[in-house]
């Protein structure tokens, strides 16, 4: 008895066109072809992005120092902002003030603060707990922006009004202190998220031993672990300043825009991002050197941050413990 | 034990060591607390604002109070800008948010997830990919008022060309917010497509497909509940996003809600931030219930991205 004919037979006649086991159709070859020119435009964007970046903020700034004929080390190492005056003063140094002052403050706040409910999470929190409080921490983080500094405005300068006015404090309504504390608040999740990450990657192992030996949870915790993860918590806290730094709508509802040098925490102060907010709402025309110098101080906002992001990836992968 | 001296050494601070531990548990929970009690307590406060414009109702009419809530949200969508607090809203922010959360969806989306998918399936492993890959996670850490920068330069003025500057047009805005979520949207689809198993790849391009085909057919719809979960919640930062939209000439003031991709436009956020700076205590009702309506609009987002995710992590 003959075996039943199969159409895979090579004796066979060749199958009509649009067979599916035909080839590749016309389109589909098209497709191979342009999808991935296509798809590398698109990672194409993120590298011109930088670029893009770059050369706006550098032409620009070019273009401030020839118009307000001002040196870049006046510009740098000038104590007076003062663009309406005549000769107009371009000096940084008041909002590199007001910047540090509020990432300082805000630093103080949220790194004790995120570090500790980072281990709370990681090494202390019952399973439940974790459960609860890891997904409000991110609510928290995805808060806006500009609700912070409304809470300012609303609650924090209020408040610090009724706290410290009756001491003989002089609180002004826009103050670099309840910058601070909305700002600290900001960064917190941040913190907390990214340390408790690299604290609950530490092996087991390690706290087997430390209580094999005796240790308690605490030194198990502060000796054992926090050491172990230090890189990356160090990585998260140069995050979270690069982030208090870079803030804009907390602080310029906070903390307001009297561009000043002062040590008092409880008057106005006005940081690198606020001036830039400031210069675009107010009335400089397009072209003036006041206009200009938004980019100048963008230039050294976007140098700061960019230097402090590095710094954060270096300290994670140059002091990264390895464990196998 | 013999000998009280060495049996000293061996257990050094007891009562210090046995006391140091719970002292600094707790103060580890309080500092966790302290987030959670923010939280509650700005929900409260920006709650109790919003209603201190209306008539004074019991501490506890809770039914009294949500009502009243209800009806100052409702005035508040349909209102337009006003500089007289009973009557200001959120009408064009909300119109123009929304016109800019679509066209940044339809920017951002596509741009971002092609760029995942090119540097994660197609491009090879080297120095210029990891060039790459260093760049795209410092743009996450630029500043949002830096990319208002770029969209002011680029996009507004488009450098003081005339015939293609966009001016301070809702297009603009667009761009830019998608420039911001570029980022974000990158790494997010890159993760999504790592955890998709090697021997689904494998599997398909022994079968004969093409990379094209492997890619488009299996690889993508695989990581797409993981893709669409980060690109919501970039979406939804973009949406409280306030500073890059006051650069890139989201108006102050602005009486007719956009029609179109070039009509002048402004944002929600920017309308929250208009009031809230007004002196005057009465637009305190007006800030907090935009904050309201905001804060509703970013949750909406986030649920839907949560349950996004539980469906694909109880199929898997």
């Amino acid at each position: 008895m003959p075996a039943p004919p199969t159409t895979l037979n090579p004796t066979d006649p060749p199958p009509p066109a649009d067979d599916p086991w035909g080839g590749q159709s016309r389109a589909s070859a098209v497709a191979e072809v342009v999808a991935p020119v296509l798809l590398a435009l698109c990672g194409l964007v993120t590298v011109l992005t930088t670029l893009g970046i770059l050369l706006v903020l550098t032409v620009q700034s070019v273009q401030f120092f020839l118009k307000a004929q001002v040196g870049v080390g006046d510009f740098l190492l000038g104590a007076v902002l003062k663009p309406e005056a005549s000769p107009p003063k371009f000096g940084i140094l008041p909002l590199a003030w007001g910047t540090f002052l509020v990432a300082f403050g805000a630093s103080c706040i949220a790194l004790p603060i995120g570090l500790m409910s980072a281990i709370y999470l990681s090494e202390y929190a019952p399973r439940a707990v974790r459960a609860v409080l890891k997904p409000a921490l991110e609510l928290l983080a995805g808060v806006p922006t500009i609700v912070y500094g409304y809470l300012a405005l609303l609650l924090v300068t209020p408040v610090l009004k009724a706290v410290l006015e009756p001491l003989g404090f002089r609180v002004d309504q826009f103050n670099a202190l309840s910058a601070c504390i909305v700002v600290g608040v900001m960064i917190v999740p941040l913190v907390s998220s990214l340390s408790e990450d690299v604290l609950s990657a530490v092996p087991l192992g390690l706290r087997e031993a430390a209580y094999g030996l005796g240790a308690t949870k605490f030194e198990v915790s502060t000796r054992v672990v926090l050491p172990a993860g230090l890189s990356g918590v160090a990585a998260s806290f140069i995050l979270a300043v690069s982030r208090a730094v870079g803030e804009t709508m907390a602080v310029v509802l906070a903390a307001g825009t009297m561009p000043q040098i002062t040590a008092n925490p409880l008057t106005s102060v006005e940081t690198m991002t606020t001036y830039i907010v400031q210069v675009v709402g107010g009335e400089a025309s397009y072209g003036s050197a006041k206009y200009l110098s938004l980019f100048a101080v963008g230039l050294a906002l976007f140098a700061i941050t960019l230097t402090l992001n590095i710094l954060s990836n270096l300290v994670l992968r140059r002091y990264r413990e390895v464990y196998q | 034990m013999s000998g009280g001296a060495s049996a000293d050494h061996f257990r050094p601070h007891r009562r210090l060591r046995t006391l140091a531990g719970p002292i600094f548990g707790a103060a580890c929970l309080l500092a966790t607390l302290t987030g959670v009690v923010v939280l509650a307590v700005l929900m409260l406060a920006i709650v109790a604002a919003a209603l201190s414009g209306g008539p004074e109702a019991g501490a506890f009419d809770v039914g009294g109070a949500a009502r009243e809530l209800a009806s100052l949200l409702g005035r508040l969508v349909s209102g337009r800008q006003s500089s007289d607090p009973a009557r200001a809203g959120y009408h064009a922010g909300v119109v123009s948010s929304l016109w800019l959360l679509g066209l940044t969806a339809a920017i951002g989306i596509p741009a971002g997830v092609g760029a995942g998918v090119f540097l994660e399936e197609y491009m090879p492993a080297g120095r210029l990919r990891r060039i790459i890959q260093t760049n795209i996670a410092n743009l996450a850490g630029v500043p949002s008022v830096v990319y208002g920068i770029l969209g002011l330069a680029l996009f507004v003025r488009a450098f003081g060309v005339p015939g293609l500057a966009l001016g301070p047009s809702l297009l603009a805005g667009a761009l830019t917010l998608s420039l911001l979520i570029l980022p974000t949207i990158v790494i997010t689809t890159q993760e999504a497509l790592r955890t998709v198993p090697p021997s689904l790849r494998q599997a398909a391009l022994a079968l004969g497909a093409t990379r094209w085909q492997v890619v488009s057919g299996h690889v993508l719809p695989a990581a797409l509940p993981g893709i669409m979960t980060g690109t919501i919640l970039g979406l939804s930062r973009a949406i409280g996003e306030t500073a890059p939209l006051l650069m890139v000439g989201a108006a102050g003031s602005l009486l007719r809600a956009p029609r179109g991709p070039l009509d002048r436009y402004t944002a929600l956020p920017v309308e929250i931030y208009n009031y809230a700076k007004e002196p005057d205590r009465a637009f305190q009702p007006v800030a907090a219930g935009g904050i309201l309506i905001l804060v509703a609009l970013l949750l909406t987002m986030n649920a839907v991205a949560i349950v996004i995710r539980n469906r694909f992590r109880r199929r898997r």
